[in-house]
Protein backbone atom coordinates (compact mmCIF):
# COMPACT_ATOMS: atom_id res chain seq x y z
CA UNK A 1 0.00 0.00 0.00
CA UNK A 2 2.90 2.29 -0.73
CA UNK A 3 0.73 4.79 -2.59
CA UNK A 4 -0.87 5.65 0.75
CA UNK A 5 2.47 6.86 2.04
CA UNK A 6 3.93 8.48 -1.03
CA UNK A 7 5.08 12.03 -0.60
CA UNK A 8 3.88 13.68 -3.84
CA UNK A 9 0.35 12.46 -3.03
CA UNK A 10 0.69 13.85 0.50
CA UNK A 11 1.76 17.19 -0.88
CA UNK A 12 -1.02 17.25 -3.45
CA UNK A 13 -3.58 16.39 -0.77
CA UNK A 14 -2.33 19.17 1.50
CA UNK A 15 -2.49 21.60 -1.40
CA UNK A 16 -6.07 20.60 -2.08
CA UNK A 17 -6.98 20.90 1.60
CA UNK A 18 -5.50 24.41 1.66
CA UNK A 19 -7.47 25.34 -1.41
CA UNK A 20 -10.81 24.26 0.04
CA UNK A 21 -9.96 25.44 3.59
CA UNK A 22 -12.91 27.49 4.91
CA UNK A 23 -10.47 29.47 7.11
CA UNK A 24 -12.61 29.22 10.24
CA UNK A 25 -11.84 26.77 13.02
CA UNK A 26 -12.80 23.24 12.01
CA UNK A 27 -12.72 20.51 14.63
CA UNK A 28 -12.49 16.98 13.28
CA UNK A 29 -12.55 14.18 15.83
CA UNK A 30 -11.16 10.69 15.41
CA UNK A 31 -12.03 7.84 17.76
CA UNK A 32 -9.16 5.44 17.26
CA UNK A 33 -5.77 5.18 18.93
CA UNK A 34 -4.30 3.97 15.66
CA UNK A 35 -5.40 7.20 13.94
CA UNK A 36 -3.69 9.17 16.71
CA UNK A 37 -0.52 7.13 16.06
CA UNK A 38 -0.67 7.96 12.35
CA UNK A 39 -1.17 11.67 13.09
CA UNK A 40 1.76 11.75 15.51
CA UNK A 41 4.16 9.50 13.63
CA UNK A 42 3.85 11.36 10.37
CA UNK A 43 3.52 14.81 11.93
CA UNK A 44 0.29 15.39 10.02
CA UNK A 45 -1.06 18.08 12.36
CA UNK A 46 1.87 20.29 11.42
CA UNK A 47 1.20 19.85 7.72
CA UNK A 48 -2.43 20.92 7.99
CA UNK A 49 -3.58 24.56 8.10
CA UNK A 50 -3.70 25.74 11.72
CA UNK A 51 -7.44 26.30 11.78
CA UNK A 52 -8.07 22.62 10.99
CA UNK A 53 -7.85 20.82 14.31
CA UNK A 54 -7.69 17.04 14.52
CA UNK A 55 -8.86 16.12 17.98
CA UNK A 56 -8.78 12.89 19.96
CA UNK A 57 -11.89 11.11 21.09
CA UNK A 58 -12.30 8.07 23.35
CA UNK A 59 -10.60 5.72 20.90
CA UNK A 60 -8.38 3.70 23.18
CA UNK A 61 -10.09 0.69 24.83
CA UNK A 62 -7.52 0.56 27.62
CA UNK A 63 -8.00 4.26 28.41
CA UNK A 64 -11.79 4.04 28.72
CA UNK A 65 -11.89 0.95 30.93
CA UNK A 66 -13.18 2.09 34.31
CA UNK A 67 -11.07 1.82 37.44
CA UNK A 68 -13.85 -0.24 39.05
CA UNK A 69 -13.25 -2.95 36.43
CA UNK A 70 -9.49 -2.92 37.13
CA UNK A 71 -10.10 -3.04 40.89
CA UNK A 72 -12.45 -5.97 40.34
CA UNK A 73 -9.81 -7.85 38.31
CA UNK A 74 -7.23 -7.22 41.04
CA UNK A 75 -9.61 -8.30 43.80
CA UNK A 76 -10.55 -11.53 42.09
CA UNK A 77 -6.99 -12.61 41.25
CA UNK A 78 -5.85 -11.75 44.78
CA UNK A 79 -8.68 -13.44 46.65
CA UNK A 80 -9.42 -16.48 44.52
CA UNK A 81 -6.99 -19.11 43.37
CA UNK A 82 -7.30 -18.18 39.70
CA UNK A 83 -5.24 -17.31 36.64
CA UNK A 84 -6.04 -13.90 35.18
CA UNK A 85 -5.12 -13.17 31.57
CA UNK A 86 -4.99 -9.70 30.08
CA UNK A 87 -3.69 -7.75 27.10
CA UNK A 88 -0.35 -6.01 27.59
CA UNK A 89 -1.39 -2.39 28.07
CA UNK A 90 -4.06 -3.22 30.62
CA UNK A 91 -1.40 -4.84 32.79
CA UNK A 92 0.16 -1.56 33.90
CA UNK A 93 -2.88 0.70 34.22
CA UNK A 94 -3.21 1.96 37.78
CA UNK A 95 -6.30 0.88 39.70
CA UNK A 96 -7.29 2.58 42.95
CA UNK A 97 -4.41 1.14 44.99
CA UNK A 98 -2.30 -0.82 42.54
CA UNK A 99 -2.08 -2.19 39.02
CA UNK A 100 -2.28 -5.79 37.82
CA UNK A 101 1.47 -5.77 37.28
CA UNK A 102 2.06 -4.80 40.92
CA UNK A 103 -0.45 -7.43 41.99
CA UNK A 104 1.54 -10.02 40.02
CA UNK A 105 4.78 -8.94 41.68
CA UNK A 106 3.10 -9.82 44.97
CA UNK A 107 2.52 -13.35 43.79
CA UNK A 108 -0.83 -13.32 41.95
CA UNK A 109 -1.02 -15.35 38.74
CA UNK A 110 -1.54 -12.64 36.09
CA UNK A 111 -0.50 -13.46 32.53
CA UNK A 112 -0.18 -11.18 29.53
CA UNK A 113 -1.53 -12.68 26.31
CA UNK A 114 -1.88 -11.49 22.70
CA UNK A 115 -5.09 -13.21 21.68
CA UNK A 116 -8.07 -14.73 23.43
CA UNK A 117 -7.21 -18.19 22.05
CA UNK A 118 -4.15 -18.21 24.32
CA UNK A 119 -6.38 -17.79 27.38
CA UNK A 120 -8.51 -20.70 26.22
CA UNK A 121 -5.38 -22.82 25.71
CA UNK A 122 -4.25 -22.05 29.25
CA UNK A 123 -7.70 -23.06 30.56
CA UNK A 124 -7.54 -26.36 28.69
CA UNK A 125 -4.25 -27.25 30.38
CA UNK A 126 -5.19 -26.47 33.98
CA UNK A 127 -7.74 -27.37 36.60
CA UNK A 128 -7.66 -23.79 37.88
CA UNK A 129 -10.20 -21.17 36.94
CA UNK A 130 -8.97 -18.91 34.13
CA UNK A 131 -10.43 -15.41 33.86
CA UNK A 132 -9.75 -13.19 30.88
CA UNK A 133 -9.95 -9.43 31.43
CA UNK A 134 -11.78 -8.84 28.19
CA UNK A 135 -11.59 -5.33 26.80
CA UNK A 136 -11.98 -3.99 23.29
CA UNK A 137 -14.23 -2.35 20.75
CA UNK A 138 -16.08 -3.97 17.86
CA UNK A 139 -12.80 -5.00 16.19
CA UNK A 140 -11.89 -7.30 19.08
CA UNK A 141 -15.27 -8.50 20.36
CA UNK A 142 -16.07 -11.00 17.56
CA UNK A 143 -12.98 -13.02 18.47
CA UNK A 144 -14.04 -13.27 22.08
CA UNK A 145 -17.55 -14.26 21.05
CA UNK A 146 -16.27 -16.85 18.61
CA UNK A 147 -14.00 -18.48 21.21
CA UNK A 148 -16.86 -18.63 23.69
CA UNK A 149 -19.12 -20.29 21.12
CA UNK A 150 -16.42 -22.77 20.17
CA UNK A 151 -15.61 -23.66 23.75
CA UNK A 152 -19.06 -23.77 25.27
CA UNK A 153 -18.24 -26.93 27.20
CA UNK A 154 -15.14 -25.46 28.81
CA UNK A 155 -15.80 -25.52 32.56
CA UNK A 156 -13.09 -23.32 34.03
CA UNK A 157 -13.11 -20.25 31.80
CA UNK A 158 -14.79 -16.86 32.19
CA UNK A 159 -14.31 -13.22 31.26
CA UNK A 160 -14.54 -9.84 32.91
CA UNK A 161 -16.72 -8.34 30.23
CA UNK A 162 -15.45 -4.80 29.57
CA UNK A 163 -16.41 -4.47 25.93
CA UNK A 164 -17.58 -1.13 24.63
CA UNK A 165 -19.18 0.10 21.42
CA UNK A 166 -17.97 3.11 19.46
CA UNK A 167 -21.06 4.58 17.69
CA UNK A 168 -23.00 5.16 20.98
CA UNK A 169 -19.97 7.06 22.31
CA UNK A 170 -19.89 9.19 19.15
CA UNK A 171 -23.59 9.88 19.57
CA UNK A 172 -23.05 10.85 23.19
CA UNK A 173 -20.27 13.30 22.36
CA UNK A 174 -22.33 14.82 19.55
CA UNK A 175 -25.16 15.34 22.04
CA UNK A 176 -22.95 17.20 24.55
CA UNK A 177 -23.61 20.90 24.13
CA UNK A 178 -20.17 21.86 25.40
CA UNK A 179 -18.21 19.75 22.92
CA UNK A 180 -17.66 21.16 19.47
CA UNK A 181 -17.25 18.63 16.69
CA UNK A 182 -17.61 19.46 13.00
CA UNK A 183 -17.05 15.97 11.68
CA UNK A 184 -15.71 12.52 12.44
CA UNK A 185 -13.01 10.34 10.98
CA UNK A 186 -14.64 7.00 11.76
CA UNK A 187 -12.41 4.16 12.94
CA UNK A 188 -11.36 1.97 10.00
CA UNK A 189 -10.97 -1.35 11.74
CA UNK A 190 -14.08 -1.06 13.89
CA UNK A 191 -15.83 -0.33 10.59
CA UNK A 192 -14.52 -3.51 8.89
CA UNK A 193 -16.83 -5.25 11.36
CA UNK A 194 -19.82 -2.87 11.67
CA UNK A 195 -19.89 -1.31 8.19
CA UNK A 196 -21.61 2.01 7.33
CA UNK A 197 -25.01 1.67 8.88
CA UNK A 198 -24.37 2.74 12.49
CA UNK A 199 -22.83 6.04 11.35
CA UNK A 200 -25.56 6.85 8.87
CA UNK A 201 -28.10 7.75 11.49
CA UNK A 202 -25.53 9.92 13.28
CA UNK A 203 -24.63 11.81 10.11
CA UNK A 204 -28.33 12.39 9.45
CA UNK A 205 -29.48 13.28 12.96
CA UNK A 206 -26.59 15.55 13.80
CA UNK A 207 -25.87 16.79 10.26
CA UNK A 208 -22.15 16.06 10.56
CA UNK A 209 -19.82 14.58 7.95
CA UNK A 210 -18.51 11.09 8.78
CA UNK A 211 -15.69 9.53 6.80
CA UNK A 212 -14.43 6.02 7.50
CA UNK A 213 -10.66 6.35 7.26
CA UNK A 214 -7.69 4.03 6.84
CA UNK A 215 -4.45 4.33 8.75
CA UNK A 216 -1.75 5.41 6.33
CA UNK A 217 -0.92 9.12 6.28
CA UNK A 218 -2.57 9.71 2.93
CA UNK A 219 -5.69 7.84 4.12
CA UNK A 220 -6.05 10.31 6.97
CA UNK A 221 -5.41 13.37 4.80
CA UNK A 222 -7.85 12.15 2.19
CA UNK A 223 -10.43 11.62 4.94
CA UNK A 224 -9.92 15.23 6.07
CA UNK A 225 -10.32 16.44 2.50
CA UNK A 226 -13.52 14.42 2.08
CA UNK A 227 -14.94 15.94 5.27
CA UNK A 228 -14.09 19.48 4.15
CA UNK A 229 -15.66 18.80 0.80
CA UNK A 230 -18.86 17.59 2.45
CA UNK A 231 -18.89 20.73 4.58
CA UNK A 232 -18.47 22.90 1.53
CA UNK A 233 -21.33 21.18 -0.26
CA UNK A 234 -23.40 21.23 2.93
CA UNK A 235 -24.25 17.58 2.43
CA UNK A 236 -23.24 15.68 5.55
CA UNK A 237 -23.24 11.93 5.05
CA UNK A 238 -21.18 8.78 5.58
CA UNK A 239 -18.40 8.17 3.12
CA UNK A 240 -15.79 5.45 2.98
CA UNK A 241 -12.19 6.31 2.31
CA UNK A 242 -10.99 2.87 3.45
CA UNK A 243 -12.69 0.92 0.65
CA UNK A 244 -9.90 -1.62 0.45
CA UNK A 245 -10.95 -3.04 3.81
CA UNK A 246 -14.42 -1.78 4.70
CA UNK A 247 -17.53 -3.14 3.01
CA UNK A 248 -20.89 -1.35 3.24
CA UNK A 249 -22.39 -3.99 5.46
CA UNK A 250 -19.18 -4.74 7.36
CA UNK A 251 -18.42 -8.34 8.33
CA UNK A 252 -21.83 -9.95 8.71
CA UNK A 253 -20.48 -13.22 10.10
CA UNK A 254 -18.62 -11.35 12.83
CA UNK A 255 -21.73 -9.29 13.65
CA UNK A 256 -23.84 -12.44 13.95
CA UNK A 257 -21.36 -14.18 16.22
CA UNK A 258 -21.15 -11.07 18.40
CA UNK A 259 -24.94 -10.73 18.63
CA UNK A 260 -25.32 -14.40 19.53
CA UNK A 261 -23.16 -14.05 22.60
CA UNK A 262 -23.56 -10.45 23.75
CA UNK A 263 -26.43 -8.11 24.53
CA UNK A 264 -26.31 -4.34 24.87
CA UNK A 265 -26.13 -2.45 28.17
CA UNK A 266 -25.29 1.01 29.51
CA UNK A 267 -21.64 1.37 30.37
CA UNK A 268 -19.39 3.75 32.26
CA UNK A 269 -16.47 5.14 30.28
CA UNK A 270 -13.51 6.19 32.37
CA UNK A 271 -13.37 9.97 32.59
CA UNK A 272 -16.53 10.42 30.53
CA UNK A 273 -19.33 8.85 32.53
CA UNK A 274 -22.15 6.45 31.73
CA UNK A 275 -23.05 6.28 28.05
CA UNK A 276 -26.42 4.68 27.21
CA UNK A 277 -26.27 1.43 25.21
CA UNK A 278 -22.51 1.62 24.84
CA UNK A 279 -21.49 -1.61 26.53
CA UNK A 280 -21.82 -5.34 25.98
CA UNK A 281 -22.82 -7.99 28.47
CA UNK A 282 -22.94 -11.74 28.12
CA UNK A 283 -26.41 -13.05 27.37
CA UNK A 284 -28.04 -15.24 30.02
CA UNK A 285 -27.27 -18.44 28.09
CA UNK A 286 -23.61 -17.62 28.53
CA UNK A 287 -23.82 -16.51 32.18
CA UNK A 288 -21.30 -19.13 33.26
CA UNK A 289 -18.66 -17.27 31.24
CA UNK A 290 -19.33 -14.04 33.16
CA UNK A 291 -16.76 -13.77 35.99
CA UNK A 292 -18.97 -11.38 37.94
CA UNK A 293 -21.89 -13.81 38.00
CA UNK A 294 -19.71 -16.91 38.27
CA UNK A 295 -17.89 -15.79 41.39
CA UNK A 296 -20.82 -13.87 42.84
CA UNK A 297 -18.70 -10.77 43.35
CA UNK A 298 -20.19 -7.47 42.27
CA UNK A 299 -18.11 -4.80 40.60
CA UNK A 300 -17.98 -1.89 43.04
CA UNK A 301 -17.82 1.70 41.96
CA UNK A 302 -14.35 3.25 42.25
CA UNK A 303 -13.16 6.77 41.59
CA UNK A 304 -12.14 6.83 37.94
CA UNK A 305 -9.85 9.79 37.64
CA UNK A 306 -7.10 10.81 40.02
CA UNK A 307 -7.41 14.46 41.09
CA UNK A 308 -5.81 16.75 38.54
CA UNK A 309 -5.53 14.13 35.74
CA UNK A 310 -7.14 15.46 32.57
CA UNK A 311 -7.67 12.13 30.78
CA UNK A 312 -11.44 12.66 30.74
CA UNK A 313 -11.24 16.10 29.16
CA UNK A 314 -8.69 14.82 26.64
CA UNK A 315 -10.88 11.91 25.56
CA UNK A 316 -13.83 14.27 25.12
CA UNK A 317 -11.75 16.43 22.81
CA UNK A 318 -11.83 19.34 25.27
CA UNK A 319 -8.15 19.36 26.17
CA UNK A 320 -4.80 18.20 24.80
CA UNK A 321 -2.19 16.38 26.90
CA UNK A 322 -0.06 19.51 27.23
CA UNK A 323 -2.97 21.15 29.09
CA UNK A 324 -2.42 18.73 31.98
CA UNK A 325 -0.08 20.14 34.66
CA UNK A 326 1.31 16.64 35.33
CA UNK A 327 2.11 15.84 31.70
CA UNK A 328 5.77 14.86 31.29
CA UNK A 329 6.53 16.13 34.79
CA UNK A 330 5.16 13.77 37.39
CA UNK A 331 3.21 11.73 34.86
CA UNK A 332 5.40 9.80 32.42
CA UNK A 333 5.14 6.37 30.76
CA UNK A 334 7.46 5.01 33.48
CA UNK A 335 5.31 6.43 36.30
CA UNK A 336 1.87 6.98 34.79
CA UNK A 337 -0.99 8.60 36.68
CA UNK A 338 -3.75 7.98 34.17
CA UNK A 339 -4.35 5.20 31.63
CA UNK A 340 -3.81 7.68 28.78
CA UNK A 341 -0.11 7.66 29.70
CA UNK A 342 0.11 3.85 29.86
CA UNK A 343 -1.51 2.61 26.71
CA UNK A 344 0.51 2.83 23.51
CA UNK A 345 -2.71 4.19 22.02
CA UNK A 346 -3.30 6.72 24.78
CA UNK A 347 -3.16 10.39 23.78
CA UNK A 348 -0.70 11.28 26.57
CA UNK A 349 1.63 8.38 25.80
CA UNK A 350 1.67 9.17 22.08
CA UNK A 351 2.19 12.89 22.61
CA UNK A 352 4.95 12.21 25.16
CA UNK A 353 6.77 9.93 22.74
CA UNK A 354 6.48 12.06 19.64
CA UNK A 355 7.02 15.55 21.00
CA UNK B 1 -5.82 -2.14 20.23
CA UNK B 2 -7.82 -2.11 17.06
CA UNK B 3 -4.65 -2.37 15.03
CA UNK B 4 -5.00 -4.81 12.16
CA UNK B 5 -2.19 -5.79 9.83
CA UNK B 6 -2.36 -7.07 6.25
CA UNK B 7 -1.03 -10.56 5.51
CA UNK B 8 -1.06 -12.97 2.59
CA UNK B 9 -2.70 -16.37 2.92
CA UNK B 10 -0.32 -19.20 2.06
CA UNK B 11 -2.07 -22.36 3.26
CA UNK B 12 -5.55 -23.12 4.52
CA UNK B 13 -6.54 -26.00 6.78
CA UNK B 14 -10.21 -25.82 7.76
CA UNK B 15 -10.55 -22.96 10.29
CA UNK B 16 -6.89 -22.05 10.17
CA UNK B 17 -4.52 -20.44 7.70
CA UNK B 18 -0.81 -19.93 7.53
CA UNK B 19 -0.21 -16.30 6.63
CA UNK B 20 2.79 -14.24 5.67
CA UNK B 21 3.30 -10.77 7.18
CA UNK B 22 6.07 -9.65 4.84
CA UNK B 23 8.37 -12.48 5.91
CA UNK B 24 6.95 -13.36 9.30
CA UNK B 25 4.76 -16.46 9.12
CA UNK B 26 1.97 -17.15 11.54
CA UNK B 27 -1.08 -19.32 11.96
CA UNK B 28 -4.34 -17.44 12.25
CA UNK B 29 -8.01 -18.34 12.46
CA UNK B 30 -10.12 -17.56 9.40
CA UNK B 31 -13.47 -18.34 10.98
CA UNK B 32 -14.70 -14.73 10.47
CA UNK B 33 -13.75 -14.70 6.78
CA UNK B 34 -14.54 -18.22 5.54
CA UNK B 35 -14.57 -17.07 1.90
CA UNK B 36 -10.80 -16.43 1.69
CA UNK B 37 -8.51 -18.42 -0.59
CA UNK B 38 -4.79 -19.02 -0.87
CA UNK B 39 -3.17 -15.90 -2.32
CA UNK B 40 -5.72 -13.50 -0.82
CA UNK B 41 -4.67 -10.65 1.41
CA UNK B 42 -6.47 -10.32 4.72
CA UNK B 43 -6.43 -7.90 7.63
CA UNK B 44 -5.36 -9.72 10.78
CA UNK B 45 -6.33 -8.63 14.28
CA UNK B 46 -5.46 -10.56 17.46
CA UNK B 47 -4.88 -13.82 15.61
CA UNK B 48 -8.02 -13.68 13.44
CA UNK B 49 -8.60 -12.45 9.91
CA UNK B 50 -11.30 -9.79 10.05
CA UNK B 51 -11.69 -8.84 6.41
CA UNK B 52 -10.37 -9.65 2.98
CA UNK B 53 -8.41 -6.77 1.47
CA UNK B 54 -9.41 -5.92 -2.01
CA UNK B 55 -6.40 -4.81 -4.00
CA UNK B 56 -8.50 -3.42 -6.78
CA UNK B 57 -10.45 -1.33 -4.32
CA UNK B 58 -7.21 -0.14 -2.78
CA UNK B 59 -6.71 1.87 -5.93
CA UNK B 60 -10.23 3.17 -5.63
CA UNK B 61 -9.73 5.49 -2.67
CA UNK B 62 -6.95 7.15 -4.55
CA UNK B 63 -9.33 7.39 -7.45
CA UNK B 64 -11.79 9.25 -5.18
CA UNK B 65 -8.98 11.65 -4.61
CA UNK B 66 -8.34 11.82 -8.34
CA UNK B 67 -11.91 12.81 -9.10
CA UNK B 68 -11.71 15.46 -6.42
CA UNK B 69 -8.61 16.79 -8.04
S1 LIG C 1 -0.56 13.44 31.57
FE1 LIG C 1 -1.06 11.83 33.06
S2 LIG C 1 -2.23 12.88 34.64
FE2 LIG C 1 -2.23 14.20 32.83
S3 LIG C 1 -4.07 13.65 31.67
FE3 LIG C 1 -2.43 12.40 30.86
S4 LIG C 1 -2.53 10.51 32.04
FE4 LIG C 1 -3.74 12.02 33.19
Amino acid sequence: MLEFRDKPTTQALIKEIKKINPKKEIRIMHVCGTHEMTLARWGLRKLLPRNIKLICGPGCPVCVTSVSEIDFAIKIVKEKNVILTTFGDMFRVPGTNSSLSETKSHGADVRVIYGIDEAVKIARKTEKEVIHFSIGFETTTPMIASEILENETLKNFSIICSHRLIPPAMKYLLSCKDIEIDGFICPGHVSTIIGYEPYKILAENFAKPMVIGGFEPNDVLLSVLMILRQMKNEKPKVENEYVRAVKDKGNIIAQKIMNNVFGICDKGWRGIGTIPNSGLKLKNEFAKFDAERRFGIKIKKSQDIKPGCKCGEIMKGKAVPQDCPYFGKICTPERPIGACMVSIEGACYITYNYS
Amino acid sequence: MCLAVPAKIEKIKDKYALVDFEGLKKNIKIILTPEVKVGDYVLVHAGFSIQKINKKEAKESLKIWGTIR
